[in-house]
C-alpha cells in the first residue's frame, strides 16, 4: 500500500514533468533537453525564496513564475531562430541551453546540496488497513492529488479551449494551422509556457525527495523523458501513463532488495522492449510515410 | 594496371591530408619524447586527444554519414573499457604487462564493444530518429547500471586497471588513432560508403535500389561501436581506474558536440574539434597554479566558466549555420568569398546558380545532412500523392 | 504463354478496411511497354508500392517471369529484377550525379567486393570503382546527363532529377521497369525526349516497361497496351485507343 503511494507520487511526479517534454514534441516537433534544468532553476527558486523569507506559499509562486518565465524566454532566443532547422540542430541548442542553465547554478550555488524539505515537514498520516498500521507521509499525497488535479485540468484545457484546439491544430500539420489564421510561434509559446509551469510543480514535488543541486534535474529529466516515450511522445495521455508506469516500476525495484541496485537498468530495458514491441510507444499515433 | 590508373586518379592529396598530418605529428613526437621534452602531463593529455579522436570519428560514422542519431557513444566506450582492462588484468601474470597484452586488451573491448553495437543496431532497423536517440540514450545507462552492479568489476569504486607504460600507450593511440581513421575513411569512399549515405539521404530509395539496408545499418554501429570499444581500453590503460559515473550520457553528448562543432559528415573537422575540446577541458581542468592565483580563483571556477563557454559557443554555432536570421552573414562571411576576393576576382559575378554551389561546399556539411532532413519533413506535408484511395 | 513476364493475379490490398486496389489481374508481356492510367487516387501508386514490396497485398499475389514475389523485401525484389522511379523524386540529394547511379550499380554481381575489402582498401577494390564509374558515366549518356555528373544531384533541373531517377534504376539492372509518371512537371520538349529514351531503352537494353502516367498524349504514343483504374477496379484494359474510348472510362473521367 505505501509503495503503491509512493509509486503513484513519484509516477506524477514524472508524469508532470513528462507532459513538458511531450507536450513540446508534439507541437515544436523538437526535444526540449533543457526541460529537466528547468526543475532545476525552479527548485533553486523554491530554495531561495523559502530560506529568505521562509513562506511555502509564497515561494511556490515565484518558482511557478520564474520557471514559467523562463521557459518562454529559452523559447524566444534558442528555439524560434531555429524553427525550420533540422531536429538535430534544435537538440543539440537544447543540450547547449541545459549545459548553460546547469554552469549558472553551479557559478552561483556551488555544487554541493542544499535541502528544502517543508513538504517532508508536514508529515506523516497513519491509519490502519485490513489490521495493519500504514503510514503514508502528507507529500506524497499531496503530489498525488495536486499532479490529478494539473493533470486533469491539463486535459481539460487542451480539449475545450479555443487555444487547446488550436494546439493540437499546430501539432496535426503546423502549416495547415497557419493558414488557418493560427499563430503557430504564439501556441509554441503557450506550450512552452504550460510545460515549465507544470515542471514548476514537478520541482516542488521533488524536492522532497532529494536536495536540491546544480544536476538536479537531470536524472528525473531523464525519467520523465523516458516515460514520455514510452506512453507515446506528443500523446498527453500517454506521457501521463508512462509517468506513471515508470514511477510503480521504480518504487516497486527499490523496495526489492534482491534487484534495487538495478532499477535504472530494469526501467531502461523496459524502455527498449516497449520500443521494439511498438516503435511508437503505448499511445502513440503511428504516421505512415509515403511512397 | 586500370586498378594503379584509377588509384593515380583517385588519389587527392585533400583525402589524405589527415593522414599526413597524424604521421607528422607521430614523428614529432618521437622526436619530442626521445629528447626527454615531453612531461607527464602531456603524455595524459596527448593520450586523452587521441581517445577522444577515436570517439568522435566513430561517432561521426552514424550521424554524419548513416544520419542516426545516438546518444549512447560513451557506452559502447563504457563496455570496451570494462572487458578490455578485465582481460588485460587477466592476462598480465601470463603475457606480462607489454604491448601485446595491451593489443590483445584492445581487440577484446573492441569485439565486445561490437557485440552491443550489433544488439543495439537491431532497434535501430526498427526505431528512427528521436526514438532511436533515446534507446541509445537508455542502453548506456543500462550499461553503467550494470557494470556497477556486477561484483568482479570492482562495483561502485570502479575497476582497478594499472596504469600502462605512459610513453607506449601514447603511440599505440596515436596509431590507433591513424588505423581508425583509415578504415572507416576508405569505408566511406567505397561503394559500401555510398550505400550508407543514399540510406541517409533516402531511405525508401535506397531500398528501392536494392540496397540492403539492415546489413548496413548492422555494420555502421558495429564499426563504430569497435572502435569505441578500442578508446574504452586506452582511456581505461590511461588514467588507471575506470569509474561508470565516467560514462554517463553527458560524456556521450560531449562527443557529439566534438562531432557537431567539427561539422557532421567531416571527418577532419571531427579530429580538430577533438584536439580543441579536449585541450581546452584540460587546460581549464588544471589551469597553471600562475594564472590560477594571479585570478585567484578556487579550485573549479574555472571548469565552471569552461561549462559555460561552451555552451554558449555550442549555441552561437549551431545558430549561425542554421538560423534564417543569419544567412546574410553567412553569405558574407563565406571562406569561398574571401577567397575570391583575395584573388581580386569580383564575387559579384558569380552566377546564382553557381554561388549556391559556392555555398554548399563551403558551408560546414552539417547544413547539407540538415537540409534533406527539412526537405523530408516537407515532403510529407505537402506530397500531393495519395497512395490510399481518398472518399468516394 | 512462356514470354509473360509479369502476371498479378487478383492483386489487392486494403487500408483499414478501405480497400485501395482490388482483384487486379495483369499480364505484362516480354518487352511491352505497358500503361497503368486512372484518376488521381485511383491506385495506381499503391500497385507499384506492391509490386515492389514497400506494401504487403492483402489479397492475391504477383509473379515476376512465373516467380511469386509476395513477401520479399523491397532489396530482394530489386534483386529479382524490378526497379522503379518515385512520383515525388526521391533523389540521394546529398550526392553527385554520378554517385546517385553507382549506388543503383551497387548490387550488381560483378561488383561484389564486400566491405572488409575496401575498409583495407585491396586491389580489388580499386577495380571495381574503375569499372563502376566507366559503367555510371555510360549510362549517363543514355540520358544526356553526362556533362552534370559531377553537379549535386539537388542542383538538377525538374526534368533532369526525372531522368536521373530513371537512370538509376536502370543501373540495377532490371527485367521490368516501373515508372511512375516520368513526364510529370516536363515541357513538351522534354516529354518528346523522354519518349524517344524509353523507346530505346526497350529496345537496346531488352526492357519491359510498366509506367503510369497523366499526359494522355505520352501514353497513347508509348504504350502498347494500358489498364484503366478507377477507385481501385479495373475499369478498361486494351490497346490504348480500344480502352481510352471505352464509355466506362470516359465517364470515369468526364463525368456522367
Amino acid at each position: 500500500m505505501v509503495t503503491v503511494i509512493d509509486g503513484l507520487s513519484l509516477g506524477a511526479i514524472y508524469a508532470l514533468i513528462a507532459l513538458g517534454y511531450t507536450m513540446v514534441y508534439g507541437i515544436a516537433k523538437m526535444l526540449n533537453f533543457a526541460h529537466g534544468d528547468i526543475i532545476m532553476v525552479g527548485a533553486f527558486a523554491i530554495f531561495v525564496t523559502f530560506s529568505t523569507l521562509g513562506h511555502p506559499l509564497i515561494a511556490i509562486l515565484v518558482a511557478v513564475v520564474i520557471c514559467t518565465v523562463l521557459g518562454v524566454t529559452i523559447e524566444r532566443l534558442a528555439y524560434r531562430p531555429l524553427r525550420t532547422a533540422s531536429p538535430l540542430a534544435v537538440l543539440i541548442t537544447a543540450i547547449g541551453v541545459s549545459y548553460l542553465l546547469q554552469g549558472i547554478a553551479q557559478l552561483i550555488f556551488g555544487a554541493g546540496n542544499n535541502p528544502v524539505n517543508f513538504l517532508a515537514s508536514l508529515g506523516v498520516v497513519s491509519f490502519s488497513l485490513f489490521g495493519s498500521q500504514i503510514n503514508v507521509s502528507w507529500s506524497s499525497i499531496l503530489t498525488v492529488g495536486l499532479g490529478a488535479i494539473l493533470m486533469v485540468g491539463l486535459t481539460l484545457f487542451v480539449k475545450y479551449t479555443r487555444t487547446g484546439r488550436a494546439m493540437r491544430a499546430v501539432s496535426e500539420d503546423r502549416g495547415a494551422a497557419t493558414l488557418q489564421g493560427i499563430d503557430a510561434n504564439k501556441i509554441i509559446m503557450i506550450t512552452f509556457a504550460i510545460g515549465s509551469f507544470l515542471a514548476a510543480f514537478a520541482s516542488l514535488f521533488y524536492l522532497s525527495k532529494t536536495p536540491v543541486n546544480p544536476t538536479f534535474g537531470s536524472m528525473p529529466g531523464i525519467k520523465a523523458f523516458t516515460a514520455a516515450v514510452i506512453g507515446g511522445i506528443g500523446s498527453i495521455p500517454g506521457a501521463m501513463l508512462g509517468g506513471i508506469l515508470l514511477g510503480m516500476i521504480e518504487t516497486i525495484c527499490l523496495s526489492i532488495p534482491a534487484i534495487s541496485s538495478y532499477t535504472t537498468a530494469i526501467e531502461f530495458s523496459v524502455l527498449i522492449i516497449i520500443l521494439m514491441i511498438r516503435p511508437i510507444g503505448l499511445l502513440g499515433k503511428k504516421r505512415r510515410v509515403k511512397v | 594496371m586500370k586498378t594503379l590508373k584509377y588509384f593515380k586518379k583517385q588519389f587527392a592529396v585533400k583525402h589524405f591530408i589527415s593522414y599526413f598530418v597524424l604521421i607528422g605529428v607521430i614523428l614529432v613526437m618521437a622526436v619530442l619524447s626521445a629528447t626527454g621534452a615531453l612531461s607527464r602531463s602531456a603524455y595524459s593529455t596527448l593520450t586523452k586527444i587521441g581517445y577522444s579522436m577515436i570517439l568522435a570519428v566513430s561517432l561521426n560514422l552514424v550521424v554524419g554519414f548513416l544520419g542516426e542519431l545516438s546518444l549512447g557513444h560513451a557506452g559502447f566506450m563504457c563496455v570496451g573499457a570494462y572487458i578490455g582492462c578485465f582481460i588485460f588484468n587477466l592476462l598480465e601474470p601470463v603475457t606480462g604487462s607489454g604491448i601485446l597484452t595491451l593489443i590483445i586488451a584492445m581487440l577484446s573491448g573492441g569485439v565486445s564493444a561490437a557485440i552491443f553495437g550489433f544488439i543495439i543496431g537491431v532497434p535501430a532497423l526498427r526505431l528512427r530518429g528521436d526514438y532511436l536517440a533515446i534507446c541509445t540514450l537508455a542502453f548506456g545507462e543500462i550499461v553503467r547500471n550494470v557494470f556497477k552492479n556486477l561484483p568482479f568489476f570492482g562495483g561502485a569504486k570502479g575497476l582497478n586497471t594499472g596504469l600502462f607504460d605512459r610513453t607506449t600507450l601514447l603511440f599505440v593511440t596515436l596509431v590507433t588513432v591513424l588505423v581508425v581513421l583509415a578504415i572507416v575513411q576508405n569505408l566511406i569512399r567505397s561503394k559500401h560508403g555510398r550505400a550508407i549515405t543514399a540510406i541517409r539521404d533516402n531511405e525508401i530509395a535506397a531500398r528501392a535500389m536494392g540496397v540492403n539496408v539492415t546489413y548496413y545499418k548492422l555494420l555502421v554501429f558495429v564499426l563504430s561501436a569497435f572502435a569505441a570499444g578500442l578508446s574504452g581500453v586506452l582511456y581505461g590503460k590511461a588514467v588507471g581506474i575506470i569509474r561508470q559515473d565516467n560514462f554517463s550520457y553527458n560524456y556521450s553528448i560531449e562527443i557529439l558536440v566534438m562531432v557537431v562543432l567539427g561539422g557532421i559528415g567531416s571527418m577532419n573537422g571531427s579530429l580538430i574539434a577533438a584536439t580543441i575540446i579536449t585541450a581546452v577541458t584540460v587546460f581549464l581542468q588544471n589551469p597553471p597554479p600562475a594564472i590560477r592565483d594571479a585570478l585567484n580563483l578556487g579550485d573549479d571556477t574555472l571548469a565552471i566558466v569552461k561549462t559555460i563557454a561552451y555552451a554558449v559557443i555550442l549555441i552561437l554555432i549551431i545558430m549561425y549555420n542554421n538560423a534564417p536570421v543569419f544567412a546574410g552573414l553567412r553569405e558574407k562571411l563565406s571562406i569561398k568569398k574571401l577567397f575570391a576576393k583575395f584573388k581580386k576576382k569580383d564575387p559579384g559575378n558569380i552566377s546564382a546558380d553557381e554561388a549556391k554551389w559556392d555555398r554548399i561546399t563551403t558551408k560546414i556539411e552539417m547544413d547539407e545532412v540538415l537540409r534533406v532532413d527539412v526537405k523530408k519533413r516537407e515532403g510529407e506535408l505537402t506530397d500531393p500523392d495519395k497512395p490510399e484511395r481518398g472518399a468516394k | 504463354m512462356n514470354d509473360v513476364l509479369l502476371r498479378t493475379e487478383n492483386l489487392g490490398i486494403s487500408f483499414g478496411g478501405l480497400k485501395a486496389v482490388e482483384g487486379l489481374n495483369l499480364e505484362v508481356r516480354k518487352g511491352q511497354l505497358y500503361g497503368l492510367v486512372g484518376p488521381n487516387g485511383a491506385g495506381k501508386t499503391t500497385v507499384f508500392n506492391m509490386l515492389t514490396g514497400v506494401n504487403l497485398p492483402t489479397e492475391g499475389t504477383f509473379f515476376l517471369d512465373g516467380e511469386e514475389l509476395r513477401g520479399k523485401s523491397q532489396e530482394a525484389i530489386n534483386r529479382k529484377g524490378i526497379a522503379r522511379t518515385f512520383q515525388n523524386i526521391r533523389l540521394f540529394v546529398n550526392m553527385s550525379v554520378v554517385r546517385n547511379v553507382m549506388v543503383g550499380l551497387h548490387n550488381q554481381p560483378e561488383f561484389h567486393c564486400n566491405a572488409f575489402t575496401s575498409m583495407f582498401r585491396l586491389p580489388r577494390h580499386y577495380e571495381e570503382e574503375a569499372t563502376m564509374r566507366d559503367k555510371a558515366k555510360e549510362i549517363l549518356k543514355i540520358f544526356d546527363l553526362y556533362e552534370e555528373r559531377n553537379n549535386l544531384s539537388c542542383n538538377l533541373p525538374y526534368g533532369k532529377q526525372r531522368k536521373l531517377e530513371i537512370a538509376r534504376a536502370l543501373a540495377t539492372n532490371p527485367k521490368l521497369l516501373l515508372l511512375d509518371e516520368p513526364a510529370a512537371g516536363m515541357n513538351p520538349n522534354e516529354t518528346e525526349d523522354l519518349m524517344t529514351i524509353v523507346r530505346r531503352l526497350r529496345d537496346e537494353f531488352d526492357l519491359t516497361i510498366l509506367l503510369i502516367e497523366h499526359d494522355m498524349h505520352f501514353v497513347s504514343g508509348l504504350c502498347d497496351e494500358i489498364t484503366v483504374l478507377n477507385f481501385g477496379q479495373t475499369l478498361a484494359h486494351g490497346t490504348p485507343e480500344e480502352a481510352l474510348n471505352d464509355p466506362e472510362v470516359i465517364r470515369a473521367y468526364i463525368g456522367n
